[in-house]
């Protein structure tokens, strides 16, 4: 994974706000997943809230709502607007 | 010969192609998926009208459905619910059926007397084959013809994503996946559809977990054995506006009995002979839609509630008829099947059963539908002929052969934690593609079962409460 300035993980994105993608720290299957639901750097995406336990949480792409787990957020990092 | 050639072909084409790709990276992948979306964007800009009400409706449904407070009680509530209406629901087709079929079987054996068929004809036709079949209708098809199409409609309506949701922590702790609640749901209907739906899961060894654990959900052949027996010995002496509540109330509890075994050996399981972390999950949370009723009840009923039905009477037409041969058939002075109850006696006693439950659950095992069935028929063969139109009857048929709150106990735990059903097992096998696994399927349930029935009985009689 790759230091990109000004980028956060996904993960610790706060509930309610939204951010941009800026690299996709994942690989292999997980990686071409994220992908085809059109998660790709420059993406908008809102984080929407957390399921009852605290994981994981479902964000805002595309109109859709999906569901990542804390570890798998963690390796996307982003720009937070 | 041309095929497996084609394939090593095929194979060695796309080693080539996935060392190409590895080579370049993500970079070359990535620009062709970031031209791909910029496409997609452009057409979308100028063709979708985005319909922000129904957002709406969606994100405040799920801010109570998908909550810190309501989450976990409203799933309880909606799987109460739906035994609910299910277990009162049923009680009056059921016993309609009953007493319907059990009078035609009458009329037919009157028949088959006043032709002067021989008595093994009649036999094993009547009171084999049609008395099984009949049972198999009546005890069957109310519950499902109820519980199908409900649970078809909270499919219909997005909900069964949410349970993943909701649940999905206490799966990362199991180290499986949050999908694996999904095949757990299709379980409910039947277990060799829940073994299919583990598909979904990605990771190869949290979906061979989640094929090894979906038995632990009671399916649709084993739900009236636990609504019967919880109604018999659970509610009895309760006024009958209580007894649909009380019953639901024991379903509800022995569902979670066997959601807390499918945690616990999942987790027992990804730390022993599974071992892994968990891997990602990717879940996708569609917008509710209003279910469309009528596709609704058509799909539960052709699709699930007569393909369920059927396969349930043709396992229960031969087996009946091969029951009442074996009950029948006298070596010495004992019939075959008492012979084989008695050998299985001592063991059964140890977990709180007697030989003929052990015995109904073993040749139960092309199908759990037709355990019922045979029990009935042995206890009947074993001692009076009774008519048995009511659960009253069949109550006074379990106490004379010595049932006690226990026995019903653990028939009950027995019939949630036994070994899977034939098709369940074909099915195990064909997506494992494995006979080790298969034979895992078989062997986990079973030792739970034995195990907990076991341990059960022994402390319940060491305190003397039975």
């Amino acid at each position: 994974m790759s230091f990109v300035p000004n980028a956060m993980p996904l993960s610790q994105l706060s509930i309610g706000s939204s951010c941009t993608i800026a690299e996709i720290g994942l690989n292999g299957l997980l990686r071409r997943r994220i992908q085809d639901l059109g998660i790709i750097p420059g993406t908008t995406v809102e984080c929407l809230r957390r399921g009852p336990s605290g994981d994981p949480t479902a964000y805002v792409v595309r109109g859709t709502t999906i569901a990542l787990r804390k570890e798998d957020a963690h390796l996307i990092n982003v720009f937070p607007i | 010969m041309i095929r497996s050639t084609g394939d090593a072909f095929l194979h060695e084409l796309n080693k080539d192609a996935e060392t190409l790709r590895l080579s370049y990276g993500n970079s070359l992948g990535d620009k062709i998926i970031a031209d791909i979306y910029k496409n997609a964007e452009q057409i979308t800009k100028n063709v979708i009208l985005i319909d922000n009400n129904k957002k709406n409706w969606t994100l405040k449904l799920d801010n109570y459905l998908t909550s810190k407070v309501f989450g976990y009680p409203f799933m309880l509530l909606v799987l109460g619910i739906i035994l609910w209406i299910t277990i009162s629901g049923a009680n009056i087709p059921s016993d309609i059926l009953a007493s319907a079929l059990f009078g035609l079987q009458e009329v037919v054996s009157r028949g088959f007397l006043s032709l002067g068929a021989p008595a093994w004809l009649h036999g094993v036709l009547v009171l084999g084959v049609f008395n099984s079949v009949a049972w198999v209708v009546s005890v069957m098809l109310p519950p499902m013809a109820i519980f199908f199409p409900l649970f078809t409609l909270l499919e219909d309506l997005g909900y069964l994503p949410r349970v993943a949701f909701n649940l999905d922590n206490l799966f990362k702790k199991a180290k499986t996946c949050g999908k694996q609640s999904l095949t757990m749901c299709m379980g409910f209907g039947c277990n060799a559809a829940g073994v299919v739906a583990c598909r979904i899961i990605d990771s190869p060894r949290e979906r061979l977990i989640a094929i090894l654990t979906n038995n632990f959900v009671p399916c649709n052949g084993r739900f009236p054995i636990l609504i019967a027996i919880g109604t018999i010995f659970g509610v009895g002496a309760l006024a009958s506006q209580l007894q649909a509540l009380a019953v639901t109330g024991i379903i509800t509890g022995v569902i979670m009995i066997g959601v807390f075994v499918t945690f616990a050996v999942s987790w027992f399981l990804s730390r022993s002979v599974l071992k892994g972390e968990a891997s990602s999950m990717v879940l996708e949370l569609p917008p509710y839609r209003r279910p469309k009723i009528v596709s609704v009840v058509y799909r539960s009923i052709i699709d699930r509630t007569i393909f369920v039905l059927k396969r349930a009477v043709i396992v229960a037409a031969p087996a009946g008829g091969i029951i009442w041969i074996v009950a029948n058939t006298y070596i010495g002075e004992i019939s075959i099947l008492n012979h084989l109850a008695g050998w299985l006696n001592p063991f059964a006693q140890t977990i709180g059963m007697d030989g003929y439950i052990l015995l109904a659950f073993i040749l139960g095992l092309p199908a759990n539908e037709i355990v019922f069935p045979i029990l009935i028929m042995s206890y009947i063969s074993s001692g009076t002929m009774i008519e048995l139109e009511s659960l009253a009857e069949l109550q006074m048929l379990f106490i004379n052969h010595g049932w006690t709150w226990l026995t019903a106990a653990n028939v009950m735990l027995f019939t949630l934690l036994h070994w899977p059903c034939g098709t369940t097992l074909i099915t195990t096998r064909k997506e494992t593609g494995s006979k080790k696994w298969t034979l895992a399927a078989f062997i986990i349930p079973t030792t739970v079962a034995f195990t907990v029935c076991f341990i059960l009985t022994q402390t319940v009689r060491l305190l003397g409460l039975a």
